[in-house]
């Protein structure tokens, strides 16, 4: 096996505040071993800035991130994937959307064709690898995203709500694929508001609220029996406060 | 009144007969354009896009005076490059001045701007969709220029199409640092004046024509690649 360049990712003493407010206030969590995690928590509880303060694109203001033990960096960035709520698709047909990642993270270029057709076969976009990517459907757009972060054999993957402006077919090609990466040994931190999805995918459960973490358990207790009140109240569909 | 009319038709006449003296104006025009303008896009183009991808101290500074150098006076561009490339200037030894590289030179310092400020808006709304992408994928400031110049290839065939428009249009620096020499460094524009001084509006007319027509083709031209590049979703 090789030498983990991001897992585990710890986040330390994270604050992050704007306009006086404290969006972030995260002591400390860590993400490495193996198995799927959902984030789960309301609008506001700052689900998505965790995941980019954790995968360095945004540096908080109090507090350390940590990759494999180390401040992140560039070098490493391509071994923690990332899928945006909207994909973001380069000008190109969806096989040059992948070979792009692959030439840029440094794969041989003898090498990049073979491996866009195979990430593309097990998406299920083989039919359509030379159309633009832009034109392709929604569903097929995220799965692209999904199928390009995957290419590089990410150690830890996070996914921003990819699945909040799909159909269910799509949302089920999604999660097969994500299945499928966490069985194979990828770290999967996934931001939902579906709780339905929660079910169906987390072996663990963060819960969020107002930017901090109050409660991180395993699924099926959580699902059960969360201990803490807005969680619980969240689960029956409560509006949080 | 003068007869618009016969000066139309003698116009329109060397114009179909392809006159010696028209075509050399009007190749020579368009080969100091474009070499300036090529010449510009090469400056401008990354000038433009590092702009809109880097942060660093002042950079908001650079933006201002980039913009205010869109304004450029020609006539002042013109001076400034006369009397760099006079026999006196630093850049005398070279003997530019009154040659076609001397029009190239002042059409490029005019151009520039344009090309790097209508490149880095451009830039910058495709960086603005790209950056958190090329961020988790680990590409450097460089190869994100390189990456959105591509990607945005046919948006900034515009800050092109405008520099070209600024560069064949322009009269003041040519006429200074080219001198209107005939067969030389006589362009459509110092042509068009001259014939105008000496009441030769055939030429000058003929000249007009030319100039408009080259214009319009060539926003036709950009505008049926951008309406190419949207239909295929790479626009």
């Amino acid at each position: 096996m090789a030498e983990a360049l991001v897992l585990p990712v710890t986040a330390t003493g994270i604050v992050l505040a704007r306009n006086g407010r404290r969006l972030l206030d995260v002591p400390e969590l860590q993400f490495g071993g193996t198995g799927l995690t959902v984030v789960l928590g309301p609008n506001g509880a700052g689900k998505s800035l965790l995941l980019r303060v954790l995968a360095g694109l945004i540096e908080p203001d109090q507090g350390t991130v940590a990759w494999a033990g180390r401040r992140p960096d560039r070098a490493r960035a391509p071994r923690l994937g990332f899928v945006f709520q909207r994909p973001v698709l380069l000008r190109r047909s969806a096989r040059a959307n992948i070979v792009y990642a692959l030439k840029v993270t440094g794969m041989p270029a003898g090498l990049r064709a073979a491996r866009a057709d195979a990430v593309l076969a097990a998406a299920r976009l083989e039919a359509i690898a030379a159309s633009p990517a832009r034109l392709m459907s929604g569903g097929e757009q995220q799965r692209l995203a999904l199928a390009r972060a995957l290419a590089l054999e990410p150690e830890l993957l996070f996914l921003d709500e990819p699945t909040s402006s799909l159909d269910p077919a799509s949302t089920k090609a999604i999660e097969d694929m994500l299945r499928t990466a966490a069985l194979a040994g990828t770290r999967i931190v996934l931001v939902t508001h579906d709780t339905a999805q929660a079910r169906r995918l987390a072996d663990e459960v963060v819960f969020l609220h107002l930017g901090r973490v109050l409660e991180r358990a395993d699924a099926a207790s959580f699902f059960e029996k969360s201990a803490a009140p807005q969680a619980r109240a969240y689960l029956e569909g409560a509006i949080l406060a | 009144m003068q007869d618009f009319a016969g000066e139309f038709t003698q116009a329109f006449w060397l114009m179909a007969h392809f006159d010696a003296d028209l075509m050399a104006i009007v190749v020579l025009s368009l080969r100091v354009s474009l070499s300036a303008v090529l010449l510009a896009a090469f400056i401008g183009m990354p000038l433009g896009a590092f702009l809109a991808v880097t942060r660093f101290p002042g950079r908001r500074l650079v933006n201002v005076l980039l913009a205010a150098l869109m304004g450029l006076p020609p006539v002042v561009v013109g001076l400034l490059i006369y009397l760099l490339l006079s026999h006196a200037g630093v850049l005398g030894p070279l003997q530019l001045l009154y040659t076609p590289g001397a029009m190239i030179f002042a059409q490029t310092v005019l151009v520039a701007p344009i090309i790097a400020a209508l490149a880095r808006q451009t830039i910058e709304d495709v960086h603005g969709e790209y950056a958190e992408q090329l961020a988790v994928l680990g590409v450097g400031p460089w190869q994100q220029v390189v990456t959105l110049l591509w990607d945005a290839r046919y948006s900034l065939l515009t800050a092109l199409l405008a520099g070209f428009g600024r560069a064949i249009a322009e009269v003041g620096a040519v006429i200074i640092v080219g001198g209107n020499i005939n067969h030389v460094t006589r362009v459509m524009t110092t042509a068009i004046a001259l014939e105008t001084s000496k009441g030769d509006l055939a030429l000058a007319l003929g000249l007009g024509v030319i100039l408009v027509s080259i214009a319009v083709a060539v926003n036709a031209l950009v505008f049926g690649l951008r309406a190419t590049a949207q239909r295929s979703a790479h626009g």
